[in-house]
């Protein structure tokens, strides 16, 4: 059962082959007998057998929408009405939603059965998911390794087969990263496809949630509940949800891929690069043409997030008090002390030394040299970025300059982890589409290759990938002892 | 040495929206403590502001009618910083593009006009409320008025003296009630005033230091707390001290100011666009579709008072002051027909001051236009004296019957028969032969003991011209 696919969970539901209760039971012991991976913060039995259930009741009754029955994991950045939502925090360890997010309300609309709320790096904040208040989660692939981050918990989870798919977030690469050094299929949709509200801000103008899955077609069938506007997110875009799965079978025949000359600097490890440069050649195989394009702006792209992130996220983070609600310090002595140290003890070391840059990047005399400045490059890399796909229809490259790395390696060193994340955060910034599809090995971990579309090119990204995983199987190799 | 004051004032007005400006939760007044947030204001984790256009329209209503430049974009901004009240630990308001641009106000202090320029005004976020009583040395904290739209109104440091700033104030309290788009009750705290104070020697060109100072809820008070304020700035310059830069609060129960933080002290807000909310774009369409919804404005109101009524600027201002006002004075001019600077005359001394007396709101006047009409009717189809129209009024106060009930009732119809009047002088001046005496002999005093004796026999109800006119005739001399 947990080999498969959500497209063949949804058929033999139907042919009752399986009732959903029986499938959520299924994956509950599978998280149950995986707890070594850490990939989850709270497993929700009771609530997932209860829609199991519903679901059951549901098919019976027919006429059900594609997802009803099929477990479907929620990284826990979403809000969830009733299960606790902690963000990977200590600070929202004992918080407990009063509302679901959007993404959440329409996985329910959509019969899903939410089986828990997957780990992550605190507030999203971290290459590794070794941010988590909750630990370190490990890489299916390699345990002393880690899933990348900061949808670790959904990755590794997706990818160990504890779940048929998740969702995750990606401000600067959360969701492509971790499909990378997972193995698995990840997409981050077009800024404002899919609605923010309910899930908590990192940085807002980056934020955006995507499907995490085996496959490209469970991606779309992912994406398509997932997406359309919201009138509760005033950045949520109003634009009709076209049906992702359409154009999953066109031809790539005369397709042309940009490679952004930037993507294959020497500074790329060898054997990455050999893997993506397979991967293109896979494509020309297909039909589609290559074109150098370049975006000389890339290399700023670091800073720039590095300003414009810690700075929307020390905004978005002072609502952690301990005046309303989540962690409060014990017997404050005065207001200052129990802000100081409700926010000092609930906040792990990563999330306050954004905050700390983020507020001396907004502070009065710093703001033009910063903020702005950094706004001004983000235009420019938008530009760079619009020029390249006026040239080709989508770009292909690296996600992640290294595989899977281990498990407290580069937690000394800060830059040396925010540099995971360098063909990845152009694509936040632009606000662009991007996706990580499996396309090889290294040393026995996954390398994805990244593939990046024009806004609102979904459709097209999962054509491109879908076409690729037609003809390579790399996607749907099993990590072993996840068999 | 002669001191000059600069004042300028930043105005807080709470928009008449149902609704909050990035939530749905309502914003009635007085509902019990946190009723009124919902997870929005709250600022609960994931949650996502989104503009109530109510707000917008009501923001451009007022750029419009101080003849502002509406800003085609303006951004919304967070203003950083921490306090119990402030759920998300940010305000969002608008800083470096506000929605109103430079525009101005004409006041008249002493009979003097003067146009008091508007720098900004700006939507933004209102604050919850902290409660010190009843926690027994906690914080309490109100969340209902947090995400209450505020247009928060700037002004140039154009007021001289607090005279004017209450001018200036009383002017936009008048415009914004005019425009409905704010209620004006300042004991509910809709309608707050931040007053700019410095002082410099007279002539000098450059500012002196100013404080701010907080929060002043009536116009007495900002009158007040200004002119204390002034007087103590010039102390401290003439005692060798000098004024820093700071904010201050005003305790009316003191009548005093005193320090709140330094210039030091003083919060660094960083704000920076909040990437939650788009721009604010403002197409000429809808500024033409809000132009035209504007009301008559107090200015043009006043003059058209003055043209087509031939009333004295006083009596045009207070009967301006207030859009309710004019509705009522114009009603009673049309209903009753009678001369327009008697209903003025009866609008703004018997009935306004009768209002004041029982601290009432023209709104709430016990006498209705159309009652107030039909009593002014019957002074100008002379059936009652102005005197009778006193006591009449007085019982309309009271009760509900109209004038012509109370009239009839108590008989107070004026006597209009001459030959019945005739008799009644004639009987006066044969039973009092001193006075006429007197009178013949150029006492022109004694013509009022006469007038007095008519009205004492007929109740008042001689028409006094008429009684004038046939006792001079008796009284030749």
């Amino acid at each position: 059962m947990h080999n498969k696919t959500i497209a063949e969970i949804a058929r033999d539901l139907r042919n009752k082959q399986y009732s959903s209760v029986e499938l959520t039971r299924h994956f509950l012991d599978r998280i149950q007998q995986h707890q070594e991976l850490n990939a989850f913060v709270s497993v929700a039995d009771e609530h997932a057998l209860g829609q199991a259930e519903a679901a059951d009741k549901a098919l019976a009754a027919g006429d059900a929408p594609l997802l009803t029955g099929i477990p479907i994991g929620q990284k826990d950045i979403f809000c969830t009405r009733g299960i606790k939502t902690s963000c990977g925090s200590k600070m929202l360890d004992n918080f407990e939603s009063p509302y679901d997010a959007t993404v959440v309300e329409k996985f329910k609309q959509n019969g899903a059965v939410m089986p828990g709320k997957l780990n992550m790096d605190e507030f999203a904040m971290g290459s590794s998911n070794e941010t988590s208040f909750y630990g370190a989660v490990r890489n299916p692939w390699n345990v002393d390794c880690v899933p990348g981050g900061s949808s670790g918990g959904s990755a590794a989870a997706v990818a160990a087969r504890l779940v048929p798919a998740a969702t995750g977030t990606d401000t600067g690469g959360s969701i492509r990263q971790p499909s990378s050094l997972c193995g698995i299929t990840g997409l981050k949709p077009t800024y404002g496809r899919v609605s923010r509200y309910g899930m908590i801000a990192f940085a807002s103008s980056l934020d955006q949630a995507g499907p995490m899955t085996r496959n490209a077609e469970d991606a779309a069938i992912l994406l398509q509940a997932m997406a359309g506007f919201d009138g509760k997110d005033s950045t949520s875009v109003e634009q009709d949800v076209p049906d992702y799965r359409a154009e999953l079978n066109n031809s790539l025949q005369g397709l042309k891929i940009g490679i952004p000359k930037e993507f294959f600097s020497s500074d790329l490890n060898a054997d990455i690069a050999a893997v993506v440069n397979s991967a293109i050649a896979e494509y020309q195989k297909l039909g589609a043409e290559l074109v150098e394009v370049s975006i000389p702006s890339l290399n700023q792209s670091i800073p720039v997030y590095y300003v414009i992130a810690p700075a929307e996220c020390s905004a978005n983070l002072s609502r952690f008090d301990g005046v309303r609600f989540g962690y409060r310090c014990e017997n404050p002595q005065d207001l200052a002390d129990l802000y100081t140290r409700s926010r000092g003890e609930g906040f792990g070391a990563e999330v306050k030394r954004r905050i700390l840059m983020g507020t001396y990047a907004l502070s009065a005399g710093y703001y033009d040299a910063y903020y702005l400045k950094a706004q001004k490059i983000r235009r420019m890399i938008s530009e760079d970025f619009k020029k390249a796909l006026s040239q080709a229809d989508v770009l292909m490259g690296p996600v992640s300059p290294s595989t899977a790395f281990g498990i407290g390696e580069k937690t000394g060193d800060p830059i040396e982890m925010y540099l995971s994340d360098i063909y990845t955060i152009g694509v936040n910034l632009a606000g662009l589409p991007g996706m990580s599809v499996p396309a090889g090995f290294v040393d026995n971990k996954p390398v994805g290759l990244q593939i990046i579309g024009d806004y609102f090119a979904e459709s097209r990204l999962l054509n491109v990938a879908h076409q690729f995983q037609q003809v390579t199987d790399w996607h749907q190799q099993i990590p072993q002892g996840f068999e | 040495m002669e001191w000059e004051t600069v004042i300028g004032l930043e105005i807080h007005a709470q928009l008449a929206t149902k609704s909050k400006i990035f939530s749905a939760a309502s914003t009635a007044y007085g509902a019990e403590p946190n009723t009124q947030a919902c997870a929005v204001d709250l600022g609960l984790p994931g949650v996502l502001p989104v503009l109530n256009q109510k707000a917008v329209r009501m923001a451009v209503k007022f750029g419009l009618a101080i003849d502002a430049e509406i800003a085609p974009y303006s951004v919304f901004a967070r203003k950083n910083y921490f306090y119990p009240d402030l759920p998300k630990g940010y305000q969002i308001s608008q800083f470096e593009l506000p929605i109103v641009g430079l525009g101005h106000l004409d006041i008249e202090v002493d009979g003097e006009e003067k146009r008091i320029g508007v720098t900004r005004a700006h939507l933004e976020e209102d604050a919850g409320k902290s409660l010190h009583e009843d926690f027994h040395g906690l914080t309490g904290i109100d969340l209902n008025r947090a995400g209450t739209p505020l247009l928060e109104i700037v002004s140039e440091p154009d007021m001289r003296s607090a005279k004017e700033a209450v001018a200036y104030m009383r002017k936009l309290h008048e415009l914004v009630r005019y425009l409905e788009i704010c209620d004006g009750n300042m004991q509910e705290g809709s309608f707050r005033c931040d007053a700019n104070v410095s002082v410099r020697p007279k002539g000098q060109a450059e500012f002196g230091t100013r404080a701010e100072i907080k929060n002043i809820n009536s116009f007495k008070f900002v009158e007040k707390a200004i002119n204390h304020e002034i007087e103590r700035q010039i102390d401290v310059i003439e005692g060798g001290g000098q004024v820093v830069q700071e904010t201050r609060l005003y305790d009316a129960n003191k009548d005093e100011t005193r320090s709140m933080r330094s210039k030091e002290e003083a919060n660094d807000y960083r704000y920076f666009p909040d990437p939650d909310l788009l721009p604010v774009h403002i197409e000429d369409a809808l500024k033409q579709e809000i132009q035209a919804t504007l009301p008559e404005l107090p200015a043009a109101k006043k003059q058209r008072f003055i043209n087509d009524y031939q009333l004295d600027n006083e009596a045009a201002n207070t009967l301006t002051s207030s859009r309710e006002l004019a509705d009522y004075f114009e009603s009673v001019v049309k209903q009753s027909g009678c001369e327009t600077k008697m209903c003025a005359n009866w609008v703004t001394g018997d009935l306004l001051g009768a209002l004041n007396k029982a601290a009432l709101e023209i709104t709430q006047s016990p006498i209705e236009n159309e009652r107030l009409a039909g009593l002014l009717t019957r002074i100008a189809d002379n059936t009652i004296s102005g005197k009778i129209a006193k006591q009449v009024f007085e019982e309309m106060w009271k009760g509900e019957q109209s004038a012509d009930e109370i009239i009839e009732s108590k008989g107070l119809k004026q006597i209009t028969d001459s030959g019945a009047i005739e008799a009644i002088i004639d009987t006066i001046i044969a039973n009092n032969p001193n006075q006429v005496e007197q009178y013949l002999g150029g006492k022109d005093k004694v013509f009022g003991f006469f007038v007095g004796q008519v009205m004492k026999e007929t109740q008042g109800k001689a028409n006094p011209g008429e009684v004038n006119k046939m006792l001079k005739a008796k009284l030749k001399r």
